[in-house]
C-alpha cells in the first residue's frame, strides 16, 4: 500500500502507425495533489491522459491507480475512480438532455434512480447549471457545455479529475469561472493544457513532457518561470509572470 | 444555401420544447394515438375520399392548441409530396373506368384513387410532423422504449438526434472553408465534392471514437439506462380515450356522408 494515487513507471506506448508517443514516462502523484501537464504539440500529453483511465494500455511499464495495477481486468474499476473531462464538450455530452447526460455515469455505477436524481442536482448545482437540466446539449453555449461536461464527471464522485484542455473554447469570463470552480475541488487534479496561466492558477505542481518523456517535474511557479526550459518546449512565460 | 437549410433544421426541434396543452401530454400517449391515427387513415379502401375528411380535425386541433405555424407544416408536407405523387400518378392512366359522370365531363376511378392517396398521405405526414413538433425527441425515444422497441434501436435514435446537428455544423464548416477559397464556379465541381465527403467521413469516425471513449470513461457497459419516470395524468387519460374514440368513430361511420344527407335532406 502506498499513499500515491497515480503512479507511472517507465511507460512506453506506440501508436499502430508507428509513432512512439510515450518513451519511458515515470512520475508519482499523491492524493489531493493538483498537477499541470504541459508540453509542445505532439509531446504526448493526450496519450498520457488516455492511459490514466485505461483507454490505452501501455506497451511496457506499469501504471498503478489507487490500489489497482492497470490492466484489462481492472480498467473498469479504475474508470469509476477517474473522472475524465474531454477537450471538446460535444464529445463528452452524448445524451439527448443535460439531465440524462449527468445521470449516465451514476446509473452505470448501479445507483438507484431516485438517488441518481439527487446526485444530478448536486453536480449541476456545483457548476451552477441547475437551470439547464432539461435542455438538450445543442441548445447550450460553449461555456455552459463545458460546465455541464464537468458536472457529468463529478456526479460520479471520482477520486481523480483528469482534464484535457478544459478552457480551450471558453471566453475569458467563463474561463475565470472554470478556474475558480477547479480551485474549489479537493479531488486529485491532473490538467493538460497550453493555457499556462490556468495551470499556474490551478496547479501546485507541473510536469513538462517532451518527446514522450518527463523533461521537468516540480513546483509550478519554478517551472513556469524557467525561461530556457519553457522555450525548449515551445512554451513561453505565463502572462502573469511576464512583468 | 446550406446555411439557411442548417438553421431551418433546428426549427421543428425548438418548437417541440414549447409548453402548451398538447406539448404537456405524455409522449407515450401521443405516440400511440398518432400511430393508431395513421393506421386508421391508411386502412381506408382505395376509392374512399369523403370518409377521410373528418380526420383533418386532428391536425387542425394539434396546430391550433400546440401553437404550431401552419405554413411550416404545409411546406414540409409539400417537400415530401413527390413520393406520394409518384406512387399515385399512374392510377388515372391504368384505371380509366368512369366513377362519376357530370354532363360533358367524366372523372375516372384512377383520379379518385389518386386523390385518396394524396389525402391519406397529407394526413399521415402532417400527423407525424406534428407529433415531432409537439413532443421532444428524447420524449419520443422514451415512449418507444416503454413500448418495448429494442434498446439498441432506441439508442441509435438518441445518438442520431444528438449528433445530427454536430455533424451538420461540421459539414457547414467544411463547405464554408471551400467556398471561401473557391471563386465562382471553380472549386465547386464534383471532383472536389468526393474528397470533401471523405474528410467528413473520417472526422465522423474520429468523433465516434472519442464519444465511445467518453462513454467508457463513465462506465458504459453496453446498456443505456434511463432515469426518467413519467406518471400518466388525468389529462393524458382523457386525451387517449377521446382520440381513440374519435378515430374509431371516424373510421366506422362516414361522417361527411351523414352530414351531407342531413343538410340536403
Amino acid at each position: 500500500m502506498s499513499h500515491h494515487l497515480v503512479e507511472f513507471k517507465d511507460i512506453h506506448f506506440r501508436y499502430p502507425d508507428g509513432t512512439l508517443a510515450l518513451n519511458g514516462i515515470s512520475f508519482r502523484i499523491s492524493r489531493g495533489e493538483s498537477v499541470g501537464i504541459v508540453g509542445a504539440n505532439g509531446a504526448g500529453k493526450s496519450t498520457l491522459l488516455m492511459h490514466i483511465n485505461g483507454y490505452l494500455l501501455p506497451a511496457s511499464g506499469s501504471i498503478v491507480i489507487g490500489d489497482l495495477q492497470l490492466d484489462k481486468q481492472t480498467r473498469q474499476e479504475i474508470r469509476k475512480k477517474v473522472g475524465f473531462v474531454f477537450q471538446n464538450p460535444d464529445d463528452q455530452l452524448f445524451m439527448p438532455t443535460v439531465y440524462d447526460d449527468v445521470a449516465f455515469g451514476p446509473l452505470n455505477l448501479g445507483i438507484s434512480p431516485d438517488r441518481v436524481a439527487d446526485r444530478v442536482d448536486e453536480a449541476l448545482g456545483t457548476v451552477g447549471c441547475l437551470k439547464l437540466k432539461s435542455k438538450p446539449p445543442h441548445h447550450l453555449s460553449a461555456g455552459q457545455k463545458s460546465s455541464v461536461a464537468i458536472a457529468t464527471v463529478i456526479a460520479m464522485h471520482p477520486d481523480i479529475l483528469v482534464m484535457d484542455e478544459p478552457a480551450s473554447n471558453l471566453d475569458p469570463k467563463s474561463r475565470r469561472q472554470l478556474i475558480n470552480l477547479l480551485k474549489v475541488f479537493e479531488h486529485t487534479k491532473i490538467v493538460a493544457s497550453h493555457d499556462l496561466d490556468l495551470i499556474l492558477d490551478v496547479c501546485k505542481r507541473c510536469i513538462v513532457i517532451k518527446e514522450g518523456r518527463v523533461a521537468a517535474d516540480g513546483p509550478t511557479e519554478a517551472i513556469l518561470s524557467d525561461n530556457i526550459l519553457l522555450e525548449e518546449n515551445n512554451l513561453e512565460l505565463p502572462l502573469t509572470l511576464q512583468r | 444555401m446550406f446555411d439557411t437549410e442548417f438553421f431551418n433544421l433546428g426549427y421543428l426541434d425548438r418548437l417541440s420544447y414549447q409548453d402548451t396543452l398538447i406539448h404537456r401530454i405524455d409522449p407515450r400517449i401521443k405516440l400511440f394515438s398518432a400511430a393508431s391515427f395513421i393506421v386508421a387513415v391508411i386502412s381506408f379502401p382505395k376509392y374512399s375520399i369523403s370518409g377521410l375528411f373528418p380526420f383533418f380535425l386532428f391536425p387542425i386541433l394539434f396546430i391550433a392548441l400546440g401553437d404550431i405555424p401552419v405554413r411550416l407544416i404545409l411546406k414540409k408536407v409539400l417537400v415530401v409530396s413527390p413520393f406520394a405523387l409518384f406512387v399515385g400518378i399512374f392510377n388515372p392512366l391504368f384505371d380509366s373506368r368512369p366513377a362519376l359522370e357530370v354532363p360533358g365531363f367524366t372523372v375516372s376511378c384512377g383520379w379518385v384513387s389518386f386523390a385518396s392517396i394524396m389525402l391519406k398521405f397529407t394526413l399521415a405526414i402532417s400527423t407525424a410532423l406534428l407529433l415531432i413538433a409537439t413532443t421532444s425527441f428524447p420524449g419520443i425515444c422514451f415512449a418507444l422504449q416503454k413500448l418495448r422497441i429494442p434498446k439498441a434501436f432506441v439508442a441509435q435514435l438518441l445518438f442520431l438526434y444528438r449528433y445530427i446537428i454536430v455533424l451538420m455544423e461540421e459539414t457547414m464548416k467544411i463547405i464554408r472553408a471551400r467556398d471561401m477559397r473557391s471563386f465562382g464556379k471553380r472549386g465547386n465541381e464534383m471532383k472536389h465534392f468526393v474528397p470533401l465527403i471523405s474528410v467528413l467521413f473520417i472526422r465522423t469516425v474520429d468523433r465516434a471514437e472519442r464519444v465511445y471513449h467518453a462513454m467508457l470513461a463513465r462506465g458504459f457497459n453496453g446498456k443505456i439506462y434511463s432515469a426518467r419516470s413519467y406518471a400518466l395524468t388525468m389529462a393524458d387519460m382523457l386525451f387517449i380515450f377521446t382520440s381513440i374514440g374519435l378515430i374509431l368513430l371516424f373510421r366506422v361511420v362516414n361522417l361527411s356522408k351523414l352530414i351531407g344527407r342531413w343538410t340536403t335532406g
